[in-house]
């Protein structure tokens, strides 16, 4: 759940509107004032009043960011600036754990470019039956959770998988013959499951605006096609691969859940390394050094991404994009298509159909016994969810674990909400405060979600107000961590909503007689409850599939449902597996469900990257 | 040297061209004028080899180029908004077709300058070309397509989204180059005055069909039908009725009776147009077009007088809004046209 949202095109409606109210506010208050004291003590007062209700909006969210955001982030600052943690043996582990990260990220983004930019080029320029399907399908793992992604992979290769269990019965093998799981090849393949998205959005679009004038100019000049796209079509579009790729670098540079679940603990990145050092050591000053390290680096990232995003608008003309679409031609053409498309079906589709349909399946017997196995569909999985089996104390059943995450997602819908409507619809009307603002509300993406639980722990793990009741050990650090999370994406879609509707409407309905309160409920009020109706989805969706933060701030007694999933993935037995892969499925579904809502609801244009 | 051979092609399953045929020769400059939609881009396009025509060959010289793709045909083609290549500056835009030839570099760079200096652009070699003016861009556009020594050069509406003033001057300075370089032209258009001011022959499309074929002054004088006249904004068209034909033709119309010549028989009581020419008018007391005026505008050194029926003149001296006002018709004021639906036949 990692969308970016474009923030350039809503910020042009001006603020004159509220000024103007207030100027001719102080103006009637004025000429109603006999005496001069008892103006400017009007003035005075009304300036005030402004005042306060320009800064309304932003009172909550800058108590909750400076709380439980900045004032952590200093916190791991400080931490890291204790110089307790700097021994040459951290600095040679950091030295491998950097190593590493960047290692991944980039073999991962070059896998990403290499499936990606032939997939751009297919929806760019291509017409094919079930295409918008194929689309939408390559842009669902983009807006999954992380656990359901590993549970996927683990659903399709992993040792109880369809393949390996079909290929053991299909040649009578004693153990599984392809190992993935564990592996490197299973945290690259993810990560180009989960970005792939990313290439085809920007690039693909990049070329669908492309002026397809440009090349038919360099095919008159002389340029046959293949010059025609090395000489014309490449360079214009290294901007926008650039570009593509930052984001994509960044993403798995500072990817989680993906590592720990698929690539296990042989693989430390800094992220899991982070996690390793404050959960598992509990070297709390390592792991503030080492989430300083990636916040600078995901702080540099950022800028040279944002620097990029500005010089795409030069390069791009905005043409329309069906002139560049065609079906394909021969038969060279038509096998480069169909393949293409069946490479990416077969990518994207596998591992999301193998996981529902593996938490149906009985492949293998129960305890560990070869003998007797009885194969077909079984709903066992899903009715063990409900089951207390071991009868321990510290045992959380997995509904409990649905029940804790649907309430989380609640809490963190209301507060998320609560806290962002304000700040949106100020910054829908933005002033120079708003422009001043604005930076820092999206500072929370650059964060990385396990710095975030870092922050949390070092932060509060202290008795707050009394010793019975400090934040540490109160379950509510969870929807408080996934707020964080959250609210940038609920600006962010709420935002362009709000500022979509244009000042005259509402001018025309008060001129026709409306108090404001009606011009709210008759102008604002439809378009800004499908926005709000999609940020509230939007929260929820990150909520219950958040799994950086939360494993690191959740109470062993309250596990989300992704904690569920990750606790029951690592257990050995067929049964555990089988639950596993019935929670993940409930997950996908959910999750599955909220990006489809949210895709309707949204207002053409309001969401890109 | 350019043949077209029976060129028709659908767009969206219904025809856009059908069956056009003509030749360009060397030094010639034809211009392709017609309504936007007309098919003049497409014509280009099948010309230039981006599109397959559905039916119809195109040649070169005797050879049918239908195996010859676009990038080796040696076709120079101006687009509408210019399509330079933006990632590039003024000189290797020019100088791409050249280096696509593989020519050694000083002489892409002497031909480069020639061609920089041929659109007057000398200076602006380095400059990128979103840095450029709208004319400044037309001018690279021209020079990147001549660079490389077409054999024929096509311009599609070259000028259209450059302000008036800019295009006469441009119009004249795009003359002067073509006919410098001798290339022979096709130049497409939907400015009947661009038209008649660039090409040495005028190609007249009207749905999909070339319905006339003449030099700029054929074209001006004997318009070959209602459509045409109208099209071209020649004056203004009136249905009228033969009366009778004692030796002459007379014709009523709604504006009064005419007499005129006209070189084909008539009968009685068929429906002719008849073209105004709004300069082929004078004012008067005896004439026998009589009208009320509507308006009156100031037109360059004359007054377009405009009456309450519709039609207009130009006429020396402005006569007072609401007076009637009586013009006699010059012999050379009026012509008889032939009807839309018998285009080809001629009056």
């Amino acid at each position: 759940m990692r969308r970016r949202f474009s923030d350039s095109a809503s910020r042009r409606v001006n603020d004159s509107t509220s000024q103007r109210v207030n100027e001719s506010t102080i103006r009637r208050v004025s000429e109603s004032a006999n005496q001069r004291s008892a103006e400017s003590l009007n003035r005075r007062f009304v300036l005030a009043e402004s005042l306060i209700r320009r800064i309304a909006p932003w009172l909550g969210v800058s108590i909750f960011l400076g709380l439980f955001f900045f004032y952590p982030l200093t916190r791991i600052l400080a931490l890291s600036l204790d110089f307790s943690a700097l021994t040459a043996d951290n600095f040679t582990l950091t030295f491998y754990v950097l190593r590493f990260t960047f290692f991944q990220a980039f073999l991962s983004t070059l896998l990403t470019l290499l499936i990606g930019l032939p997939a751009a080029y297919l929806f760019a320029r291509f017409d094919f039956r079930g295409k918008s399907l194929l689309r939408l399908l390559t842009a669902i793992p983009f807006m999954l959770p992380t656990v359901v992604v590993a549970a996927g992979f683990n659903a399709l290769l992993g040792p109880r998988g369809w393949v390996n269990l079909g290929l053991m019965r299909l040649f009578g093998l004693e153990s599984p013959p392809i190992v993935f799981v564990y592996t490197l090849w299973a945290i690259l393949l993810a990560h180009v499951f989960y970005n792939t998205t990313i290439v085809i959005r920007v690039v693909g679009t990049a070329l669908a605006h492309l002026d397809p004038r440009l090349e038919q100019a360099a095919r008159l000049l002389g340029a046959d096609a293949r010059r025609a796209f090395w000489r014309v079509t490449l360079p214009l579009l290294r901007p926008p691969i650039l570009a593509a790729s930052l984001l994509v670098f960044l993403f798995d540079f500072t990817s989680f859940g993906v590592i720990l679940l698929l690539g296990g603990p042989r693989f430390a990145t800094l992220e899991v390394e982070i996690y390793v050092q404050a959960i598992q050591i509990f070297n709390l000053p390592l792991a503030a050094v080492l989430s300083f390290i990636q916040l600078l680096c995901t702080l540099a990232f950022s800028i040279l991404y944002s620097r990029l995003v500005t010089r795409l608008a030069v390069t791009v003309a905005p043409r329309p994009a069906e002139t560049n679409l065609r079906r394909a031609r021969n038969w060279r053409e038509k096998l480069c298509v169909g393949g293409m498309a069946l490479l990416l079906l077969a990518l994207f589709l596998l591992p999301m159909a193998s996981l529902p349909l593996r938490s149906v399946a009985h492949l293998e017997s129960a305890r560990g016994e070869r003998t007797a196995v009885s194969y077909g569909l079984t709903g066992d999985y899903y009715a063990e969810l409900f089951v207390n089996r071991l009868g321990s104390l510290f045992y959380v059943p997995p509904f409990e674990a649905l029940a804790n995450s649907l309430i989380y997602a609640a809490v963190t819908v209301v507060l998320s909400l609560a806290l962002g409507f304000p700040v949106a619809s100020a910054l829908a009307r933005p002033g120079r405060l708003e422009h001043l603002l604005d930076p820092f509300l999206m500072l929370p993406l650059g964060a990385s979600a396990v710095t975030l639980g870092l922050g949390f722990i070092i932060t509060f793990n202290k008795p707050l107000i009394t010793d019975h009741w400090s934040l540490i050990t109160s379950p509510l650090l969870v929807p408080l961590a996934h707020t964080i999370i959250a609210l940038p994406f609920v600006i962010r879609s709420l935002q362009p909503a709000l500022a979509s509707i244009p000042d005259r409407l509402r001018q025309a309905a008060a001129s026709l007689g409306a108090s404001p309160r009606r011009v709210w409920f008759t102008v604002d009020w439809p378009i800004v409850a499908r926005a709000t109706l999609a940020a509230a989805i939007f929260a929820f969706t990150v909520s219950l599939g958040e799994f950086g933060a939360t494993s690191l701030v959740y109470r062993p007694e309250y596990p989300t449902l992704p904690i569920a999933i990750y606790r029951f993935l690592s257990q050995p037995g067929g049964l555990n597996y089988g639950q596993a892969m019935a929670m993940a499925t409930i997950l996908m579904g959910v999750c599955a469900t909220g990006i489809f809502l949210i895709e309707h609801l949204r207002l053409p244009g309001a969401g890109e990257f | 040297m350019l043949q077209l051979l029976d060129i028709s092609k659908d767009y969206e399953n219904k025809p856009l061209l059908r069956g056009i045929s003509f030749t360009v020769t060397a030094n010639e400059t034809v211009c392709l004028l017609g309504a936007s939609g007309s098919g003049k881009s497409t014509l280009l396009r099948i010309i230039a080899g981006l599109e397959p025509p559905d039916q119809g060959t195109v040649r070169w010289e005797e050879r049918d180029l239908a195996s010859v793709p676009a990038h080796l045909r040696n076709f120079g083609l101006v687009f509408q908004d210019y399509a330079l290549f933006p990632h590039l500056s003024v000189f290797e835009n020019i100088a791409f077709g050249l280096r696509m030839q593989n020519l050694p570099r000083p002489e892409i760079e002497q031909r480069v300058r020639e061609a920089v200096a041929q659109v007057n652009l000398t200076g602006f070699e380095k400059r990128g070309v979103s840095d450029l003016s709208g004319g400044e861009q037309q001018r690279v556009a021209l020079a990147r397509a001549l660079a490389p020594r077409p054999r024929l050069l096509m311009l599609d509406e070259p000028l259209g989204a450059l302000d008036r003033a800019l295009r006469e001057r441009l119009q004249g300075e795009l003359r002067g180059i073509l006919h410098a370089t001798g290339v022979p032209a096709i130049y497409v258009t939907h400015d009947q005055e661009e038209a008649f001011a660039i090409a040495d022959r005028v190609l007249l499309l009207h749905e999909g069909e070339i319905v006339r074929d003449g030099s700029p002054a054929e074209v001006w004088n004997e318009p070959g039908s209602a459509w045409e006249a109208r099209f071209l904004g020649l004056g203004n068209v009136v249905e009228g009725v033969v009366r009778f034909e004692v030796g002459k033709l007379k014709v009523e119309t709604s504006a009064g009776v005419f007499e005129l010549g006209c070189r084909h028989a008539h009968r009685a009581g068929e429906k002719v147009n008849l073209l105004l020419r709004p300069s082929g008018v004078r004012l008067a007391a005896d004439g026998n077009l009589r009208g009320v005026v509507a308006d009156v505008l100031f037109h360059q050194d004359q007054f377009k007088v405009t009456l309450e029926s519709g039609l207009y003149f130009y006429l020396p001296e402005a006569p007072p809004v609401g007076g009637e006002i009586r013009l006699r018709v010059l012999q050379s004021g009026i012509q008889c046209l032939a009807n839309d639906d018998f285009i080809g036949l001629g009056c």
